[in-house]
């Protein structure tokens, strides 16, 4: 176990380097001088070529990587150039509704999924599993804004159900947070639902034919309690497995559902920031959502073993 | 599928790409409705002039007039012919999203058999596969065509990059299970050389998934392309697209629903056809897969 987690640890280490490498010079090979961006338009050259030595921009590129991958760790992001704040304290603003979006995402559609994919292996080729075939047909290929636009018309402008957009942090008025959070999580739900359905029939499938599950419905075990208690925790780690590598696939979801409805999260943050071309801000974002999805999948391959005692390292 | 003499079972594992018969094609309907809706866009966009008139008229007296049999879907916010919007919007999309996913297939498979190949290639470039997937497909790209300035080449590229993993792990996949496989180890004993059991032994089993992938791989082109576009990092606001018509549509949606919903359909309709197609090209190869 010890073995396996300093060899994974070690592993997450590199891929993150990468992606660092990756960002960084994603951002210097731009055309744009952020020293000038800085500077504003009426400045002179002396004061652009005063901020580059300010902020180092002249040294060897291998240095300034060293010296942002430093600051990195130390969780030191730097200032907006437009803002001027810490990146820090902005990512900190705009993580609650992130963070809100996508956790009540997540609980939604893997409760949802989770039952649909059971309920759709209970009857192969059955009335359930046709209509997730449907569904998720229908899931993978309407876009998020798409689905977005649709629901905000039905529900919010015609019935009047939900508000249009907008959003209040839970400690100002919990029950308004809610409610304006209901569309967004169904919009961005729909596809995770899908995927989450579809993997958990086809691993239920599987488990489904074995022995014990024969065993089981021999000795007249009820069939809710085989479905969910003897099949499901065999065919939990490929659930699991998707679980984790839709997060980046959540995360592209939520920036654009963010806008959709107009939620003042990470992704209007990031979107914002690469209009105004503010580098620190994209570095920041960048490096958290990966690090954010790089970290759950790391949980995800550890926790296995608790689903599947099985599973050792 | 199988053929009934026991050679077989020395052959590449992989399903192979054998000739579809109409009556087994008939039988897969997604197959057949994916073929049909996308042959029917794909004739809407390329006979765009034909059909429809100018995207781009402007017309301040019809703003945002409802559809009539003048104007099959109405007119948006400056008064211009949404259907002619969504049937040229379409040429953008196939193109943007059959580029991008054409390169990302390159790529991918030239990645992925390196890797599949060699251990040392395998242990780097794979890490960095992980780090291009841990980053959000849609993040990258603005990320990359804002800094770079734009342009449907840059455009192309950003929508290319965070597909390749996908391709690359897949082919990865085939290759190692191939590799293992008695004719590569009798090529090996015959003395071929690496380039020609890559070549002619170990490529042509990454084939069929590959197709099949493919079609996964355009739809989300497709969809990070209408994505960018909407946020307003993706196609030119002068060249009409469906992301960018939706984009400028959209606090026009409670008077003029249809500018949003005629391009969201389109789009929706496009994915859907080749994801169809993917799934129908995926049964016919590997009957077993119907079920998952």
């Amino acid at each position: 176990m010890l073995n396996y987690l300093i060899r994974r640890l070690m592993s997450t280490a590199l891929v993150m380097l990468l992606v660092g490498l990756f960002v960084f010079l994603l951002l210097r090979m731009s055309p744009g001088d952020p020293a000038a961006i800085i500077a504003g338009d009426t400045a002179t050259p002396e004061v652009i070529a005063g901020i580059r030595s300010k902020l180092g921009l002249n040294d060897p590129l291998v240095v300034q990587f060293m010296r942002w991958g430093w600051n990195i760790v130390n969780l030191e992001l730097g200032n907006s150039i437009f803002s001027e704040q810490p990146v820090l304290t902005l990512l900190g603003q705009r993580l609650q509704p992130t963070i809100s979006l996508s956790a009540l995402t997540l609980i939604l559609s893997i409760s949802t999924g989770v039952i649909y994919g059971v309920l759709a292996a209970r009857r192969p080729e059955g009335l359930v599993d046709k209509s997730l075939t449907l569904f998720s047909a229908l899931g993978f290929s309407i876009p998020v804004f798409v689905a977005g636009y649709f629901l905000v018309y039905w529900f919010a402008i015609g019935l009047k159900w939900f508000p249009v957009q907008g959003y209040t942090p839970i400690e100002q008025d919990p029950v308004r947070w809610i409610t304006q959070l209901i569309l967004p999580t169904i919009t961005l739900s729909l596809s995770y639902i899908a995927l989450i359905a579809r993997i958990t029939k086809s691993s239920m499938l599987e488990v489904m034919s074995d022995d014990y599950i024969r065993t089981a419905v021999a000795k007249g075990v009820p069939e809710r309690t085989i479905l969910f208690t003897h099949a499901l925790k065999n065919a939990g780690v490929p659930v699991l497995t998707v679980i984790g590598l839709g997060i980046a696939y959540l995360i592209s979801g939520v920036v654009i559902t963010e806008t959709v409805y107009n939620i003042p999260g990470i992704g209007r943050l990031i979107v914002d920031a690469i209009n105004n071309r503010d580098y620190p801000i994209i570095e920041g974002v960048l490096m958290l959502c990966s690090g954010a999805y790089v970290l759950i999948n790391l949980l995800i391959d550890l926790s296995y073993s608790l689903i599947d005692p099985r599973i050792r390292y | 599928m199988a053929s009934s003499n026991g050679l077989s079972e020395l052959g590449p594992q992989e399903p192979g790409l054998k000739f579809i018969g109409w009556k087994v094609a008939l039988r897969n309907p997604k197959l057949v409705i994916g073929t049909l809706l996308l042959v029917a866009l794909i004739a809407l966009a390329v006979f765009a002039p034909l059909i429809a008139g100018d995207p781009l008229a402007l017309d301040p007296f019809r703003r945002l007039q409802k559809p009539s049999s003048e104007l099959l879907l109405g007119a948006d916010h400056l008064g211009r012919d949404v259907f002619a919007r969504t049937v040229f919007g379409g040429r953008v999309s196939l193109l943007v999203g059959l580029a991008s996913a054409g390169c990302a297939i390159i790529f991918g498979l030239i990645i992925g058999i390196l890797a599949g190949y060699s251990h040392r290639v395998d242990a780097i470039v794979m890490r960095l596969m992980d780090g291009v997937m841990s980053l959000p497909t849609i993040l990258l790209a603005i990320a990359m065509v804002a800094i770079s300035g734009g342009g449907i080449g840059i455009l192309v590229i950003a929508i290319m990059i965070p597909q390749i993993p996908s391709v690359a792990r897949l082919v990865r996949s085939v290759v190692l299970s191939t590799k293992q496989l008695p004719f590569v180890e009798a090529a090996v004993c015959a003395g071929a050389r690496t380039p020609r059991i890559l070549l002619r032994h170990i490529l042509p089993s990454t084939v069929a998934p590959l197709i099949v992938q493919s079609a996964y791989v355009c739809a989300n082109a497709i969809l990070t392309e209408a994505g960018l576009s909407f946020l307003g990092a993706g196609v030119p606001p002068e060249i009409p697209s469906w992301g960018n018509m939706i984009s400028a549509s959209r606090i026009y949606l409670p008077v003029a629903p249809w500018s949003v919903f005629a391009p969201g359909i389109a789009l929706a309709a496009m994915v859907l056809a080749v994801n169809l197609l993917g799934d129908g090209i995926r049964i016919a190869v590997d009957p077993k897969s119907r079920r998952r």
